[in-house]
């Protein structure tokens, strides 16, 4: 177990990170910092990937052409994960922008960031 | 056939509409309004390639296209088959049908058109790909394109609703990432033919049981299917009116048939029957939400927040109908999964386009101020009249097909219980269709003078320049009902505004029909729209059996 948690223990940050994300994304009154906790969660996911790509190698590195070395004597990670996670990044980043324009309008027609306030401020109308 | 320009095809389904999604702002900076004319060509473009598609596939079978010649390991494939190709006609030609609608009917602006192609783009993008990292991508696209319609609605409640829709509907599009890690852990490969052979054969089957809980979780948000259809209602409702029919008709119907694929070509009917509590957790979320969504339906006012509980209960059936499939490896019940996701496609487009019409000329939203619609508006009454007995299932149209097809499959499943919740959803389906068809057919119209000050269209008559024998809105009750008999007659033509108060603005809209005669909100073409999609949907209620042989090679690859 303990052996487990050693090798494996980017794993656990993960998840660890993910929960932390999704309690914001659910828990947090704040608009921004709900936008924050969903940012989290998907970053949790993209290191996911990342350290994933070590999984069956350890001790590999990263997955660039050595300098030295003949090839298959250098042990490399999975690139495909890796080059995968960029496009889900460019995604995650689109989405913020996004979610950060509609916080914006929000901001500007209510004049409040917090959900429990928007809610009253919306109830009167 | 040219094999080569077919093969081509696929990725200029996808890449067109992206591409030419830039278009409308960058000629908007020049000219003020080409957006719909650059969408109007790229969507007709895309309907007949379509088509021309749809033809090469049912004459030679699947079509595929390696993106930049990389293998398939690796690499990224689209594939067009029966399946796909299916739900590739279905979101161009509705694409192309709201399209029409929104020439007069708007929201208009170069970056509405924007939106809108990227939403087609990406729509295009999930039915065809065949890689489930792609299909992550292309969901998130889609979902982008939908945040930003969503939120160009009046008001702004619509970023509220948007808002929402983009908290949940990122989390639910990361749970199917998590999900894809899982089995992309497990098995090493992306690409949905190779995960089929590796994933029976793979060492930790631990990884790709939590993998598919994860992908059911994610579907079922993407899909709204309750308790996770929160963002829908409150997304349909604050969409602008011309945008609605698209996301409702088009978005999870992807996210639906995306789940479909995943059943059938990844995870394989076979492999999933053999998971444990696999086939009844999938069977238990379809047939809770087709109750919970119905019901939530009936008690609705507002007319679109009852359509958007409608979607929930229909596309229960489709869940329930794949529960079906991995339980009993029901061929029909696909088949009926299927018909019923192209058909309620149809269905909602055209009752979203109707409820947008009515919007338009009188502000009418809620269920009580659709009274006395029929004599006011025979056309667009009579077209959603069909629609809604074709929601109920009604035959011959096509809303029977795909629930008879569903039942079926589950009898010869022997799943009792499923082939008992579509009788009960369909009673009380007919509970909110027939609340609708009696406030359009038999309350007389005096009762929507209540309505006055509703909507947000809404601007008092002032009783000012009318040249056509129509009056203010001073008059009483009795001259109003006199005024909107006058009317009755001319639906199509131009329509004058309602007397009673919920009326369109006489002197808006300057210019383009002249001084002294009030503009028509709503154009013959708009009300053709929603009268192709009546005629549509019941035609394809004929179809049911060509929709059965049309799928047969697909289904006999999946089912073996």
């Amino acid at each position: 177990m303990i052996d487990l948690l050693a090798s494996r223990y980017t794993y656990v940050l993960m998840f660890v990170l993910l929960g932390i994300g999704i309690y914001m994304a659910i828990a947090s009154e704040n608009l921004v910092k709900k936008l924050i906790g969903v940012n989290l969660f998907q970053t949790a996911i993209f290191l996911f990937f990342v350290s994933m790509a070590y999984i069956d190698a350890d001790g590999a590195s990263a997955p660039i052409v050595p300098h030295h070395g003949e090839p298959g004597e250098v042990m490399v990670a999975s690139p495909l994960p890796q080059v995968i996670v960029l496009t889900a990044i460019v995604v995650g980043i689109a989405l913020t922008a996004v979610g950060l324009a509609l916080i914006i309008r929000i901001y500007s027609e209510y004049g409040t960031l917090r959900e429990d306030t928007l809610r009253e401020v919306r109830a009167d109308e | 056939m040219n094999s080569s320009l077919v093969d081509l095809l696929p990725p200029l389904l996808i890449v067109a509409p992206i591409l030419a999604a830039t278009l409308p702002i960058a000629l908007g900076l020049r000219f003020d309004r080409t957006g719909w004319s650059v969408a109007a060509i790229t969507t007709g473009a895309l309907f007949a390639a379509a088509g021309y598609l749809a033809s090469a596939v049912h004459a030679g079978g699947r079509v595929t296209h390696t993106l930049g010649g990389y293998p398939r390991t690796y690499g990224i494939q689209l594939v067009a088959d029966q399946f796909s190709i299916l739900i590739v006609l279905l979101v161009t030609g509705v694409a192309t049908g709201v399209l029409a609608y929104t020439r007069r009917g708007g929201p208009r602006g170069n970056t509405f058109y924007t939106a809108y192609l990227l939403l087609v783009g990406g729509l295009l993008g999930i039915s065809l790909t065949g890689d489930v990292f792609n299909l992550f991508v292309f969901l998130e696209i889609s979902s982008l394109a939908t945040y930003a319609l969503v939120a160009s609605g009046d008001g702004p409640e619509s970023a509220v609703a948007a808002l929402k829709y983009l908290i949940l509907g990122t989390v639910a599009a990361s749970m199917y990432l998590i999900g894809v890690a899982f089995v992309f852990m497990a098995t090493g490969t992306l690409n949905m033919v190779e995960l089929a052979e590796a994933i029976p054969n793979a060492e930790r089957q631990t990884l790709i049981q939590a993998g598919f809980a994860f992908i059911v979780v994610g579907f079922a948000t993407k899909v709204a299917q309750w308790p996770l259809h929160t963002w829908q209602p409150s997304a349909y409702e604050q969409a602008p009116d011309g945008a609605t029919p698209l996301i409702a008709a088009l978005v999870s119907t992807a996210s639906a048939y995306a789940f479909g694929r995943l059943i059938v070509t990844v995870f394989e009917v076979d492999y999933l029957a053999s998971m444990p509590r696999a086939a009844s957790i999938v069977l238990t979320v379809g047939c809770v939400s087709v109750l919970a969504g119905t019901v939530l339906a009936v008690i609705q006012r507002e007319v679109k927040r009852m359509l958007a509980y409608s979607s929930v209960s229909q596309f229960g059936l489709v869940i329930a109908a794949y529960g079906v499939v991995i339980a009993g490896g029901s061929e029909t019940a696909f088949t009926g999964a299927a018909i019923h996701l192209v058909g309620h496609g149809i269905l909602k487009a055209g009752l979203f386009l109707s409820a947008a019409i009515v919007a338009t000329s009188y502000g009418a939203r809620t269920v009580d101020e659709y009274a006395g619609l029929a004599k006011r508006r025979p056309v667009v009454a009579g077209a959603m009249a069909v629609l809604l007995f074709a929601l109920v299932g009604v035959p011959p149209a096509v809303g029977f097909v795909g629930k008879w097809y569903i039942a079926l499959g589950a009898v010869e499943a022997e799943l009792w219980p499923v082939a008992a919740v579509i009788f009960l959803s369909t009673m009380l389906t007919l509970a909110y269709a027939a609340r609708l068809l009696e406030k359009m057919y038999f309350t007389p119209a005096a009762g929507a003078a209540s309505a006055r000050g509703h909507g947000p269209s809404t601007v008092a008559t002032d009783g000012g320049e009318q040249s056509d024998g129509e009056r203010g809105s001073d008059g009483g009750d009795e001259s109003a009902a006199e005024g909107r008999e006058d009317r009755a007659s001319d639906d199509g033509a131009v329509e004058t505004p309602l007397a009673a108060g919920v009326s369109y603005d006489p002197t808006g809209g300057p210019g383009r029909d002249g001084p002294g005669r009030s503009p028509d909100p709503v154009s013959s073409g708009m009300v053709a729209v929603v009268v192709v999609a009546a005629l549509v949907a019941v035609a394809l209620g004929f179809a049911g059996g060509a929709f059965a042989d049309f799928l047969e090679p697909f289904l006999t690859e999946v089912f073996n």
